[in-house]
């Protein structure tokens, strides 16, 4: 399995995340998204004709967008069919977040890469429209704990809480503070502590370092 | 309004784009202490920078060189020629030119970062550092009178990937060269050619007191790796950094010695403080 991906794409780090919490195997073609814009050049362009990254090739499965991949990984990999309920309702939720996070979260992540990059963008709306997502997300998680439920789609973790997660916890490199959602920043801890989670640069995982620097002040 | 400006900020070169993004017939506007600046590329080649005012009119124009791969101008007279890097004339070193990215601080911060040993395992956990082993060794921190650059020297760490090209981890040595108060190069031990150092630079452009561009290039012994391997690996550490270096207050660099209390890791950052303070900077710090 071959994954086109660029380290500081929050959606390549989607797939990441997900293909080591599944504990699969793959290789990784790195794309010279920044500086090179290799992803608009032909021979990019042939593989996915959108000019995006993530890309997922798998046999003759070749997928491109972050949440085709959770997806396509969930029902060919996870045997215990929880990642991808099929239970309809549950199966309804998990789609209407997946597309939450290839939507309006989306904001976020053009507001991270205004600040990064230097991307062209109207920053001011861009982070506006970030904080309306972050609310609805917020609300939400705030009432699925009423219901006893830690988790964006239900009771347990879904490739939407995978989807979501990324742009959400790199906020502040679009200069986004989390502050006001609570309920957000108790979720991104449980997804920080879900076995085989791993990071990237930007997000900071509270307890990293925590074992040393308490021996250290010892 | 214009900010007054000190000498020692005003009298340096600074690097306002690669080479590889100014093509023939390509302009790039950007910031450079505060002010407006607009770097050009005519059609038959010629290379030309100009200071414009705030609404656009040209005001002067200002020295323009290009050097290791980058284009280099200055709002001021500095004294001394731009610092030589005798790397670039070596036969089997390759440049690789990793981007630029944008940080909310001073260049002095994100220099001092640069310098820092200690953060390795922290900050950059399991590739330039891993727990327990996060002790930083003896090293030395030196002005070298001749050239007036700060060096640091005989610094090593063990890391668990040092390089792109590293397969496992190793002991490392490091110098760090600060030639002018907001350019550093890193001269690491090469997994590439035994012996050899590969060379990491770092250019603030400081677009206002706390908002730089960061430029970042490689120049390494690497027959292996990709292009787009190192470049990803650096970008990777530097985003590391950049959420810290962001969350850092004051974004001004303290240059008072009674400002924080240091211990002996922080050689680098106490001589790099004192020597930013002896050329009478003013421009990101307090």
């Amino acid at each position: 399995m071959q994954l086109y991906d660029y380290i500081l794409s929050g959606s390549c780090y989607k797939v990441r995340l997900f293909l080591n919490i599944l504990g699969l195997d793959y290789e990784k073609i790195p794309v010279d998204f920044y500086p090179g814009r290799a992803h608009r050049k032909p021979d990019y362009l042939a593989l996915n004709p959108l000019g995006q990254i993530p890309l997922l090739r798998d046999g003759d499965v070749l997928l491109r967008d972050a949440q085709a991949i959770l997806v396509y990984l969930a029902s060919e990999y996870d045997k215990g069919g929880t990642w991808y309920p099929n239970k309809p309702a549950t199966r309804g939720r998990v789609a209407m977040w997946l597309a939450f996070a290839g939507g309006e979260i989306m904001a976020a992540s053009a507001a991270r890469l205004h600040d990064l990059l230097n991307y062209p963008g109207d920053i001011a709306s861009l982070r506006a429209a970030a904080h309306a997502a972050f609310l609805v997300l917020d609300d939400h998680l705030a009432e699925q704990e009423l219901r006893g439920q830690d988790w964006v789609a239900g009771p347990d973790p879904t490739v939407a809480d995978i989807a979501c997660f990324p742009y959400v916890a790199l906020s502040n490199d679009g200069g986004i503070a989390r502050d006001e959602y609570p309920a957000i920043e108790r979720w991104l801890v449980r997804v920080m502590r879900l076995p085989g989670f791993v990071d990237m640069p930007g997000i900071l995982v509270p307890w990293q370092g925590e074992g040393s620097l308490v021996e250290g002040a010892a | 309004m214009t900010m007054e400006l000190d000498a020692a900020a005003i009298d340096q070169w600074y690097v306002i784009e690669s080479s590889e993004d100014l093509p023939k017939g390509k302009a790039r506007r950007t910031r450079l202490l505060g002010r407006s600046v607009v770097a050009t590329r005519e059609a038959d080649g010629t290379l030309a920078v100009e200071e414009k005012s705030a609404e656009g009119r040209s005001l002067r124009a200002l020295p323009v060189q290009e050097r290791y791969g980058y284009v280099w101008t200055t709002l001021g007279t500095p004294a001394r020629a731009l610092f030589e890097m005798p790397e670039f004339e070596e036969n089997g070193r390759r440049l690789v030119i990793c981007g630029v990215v944008t940080v909310r601080t001073s260049p002095a911060r994100i220099v001092e970062n640069f310098l820092d040993l200690s953060h390795f395992p922290f900050v950059h956990t399991n590739v330039l550092g891993a727990e327990p082993l996060t002790e930083v060794t003896p090293y030395k921190a030196e002005l070298d009178e001749t050239s007036g650059e700060l060096w640091v020297t005989d610094c090593g760490f063990y890391q668990p990937q040092a390089m792109a090209a590293s397969s496992g981890g190793a002991q490392v040595d490091y110098t760090y060269r600060v030639p002018q108060p907001f350019s550093s190069v890193l001269y690491k031990s090469s997994p590439g050619k035994e012996g050899a150092f590969d060379l990491v630079g770092l250019f603030a452009q400081p677009l206002e007191e706390t908002l730089c561009d960061v430029h970042c290039f490689m120049l390494v012994y690497d027959e292996t790796t990709s292009d787009e391997e190192l470049i990803q690996f650096q970008q990777g550490i530097f985003l590391q950094d950049r959420i810290i270096l962001e969350n850092q207050r004051p974004s001004r660099l303290p240059l008072n010695p009674r400002a924080e209390t240091p211990s002996p890791a922080d050689t680098s950052s106490i001589q790099y403080r004192r020597w930013l303070r002896g050329q009478g900077l003013r421009f990101g710090v307090q």
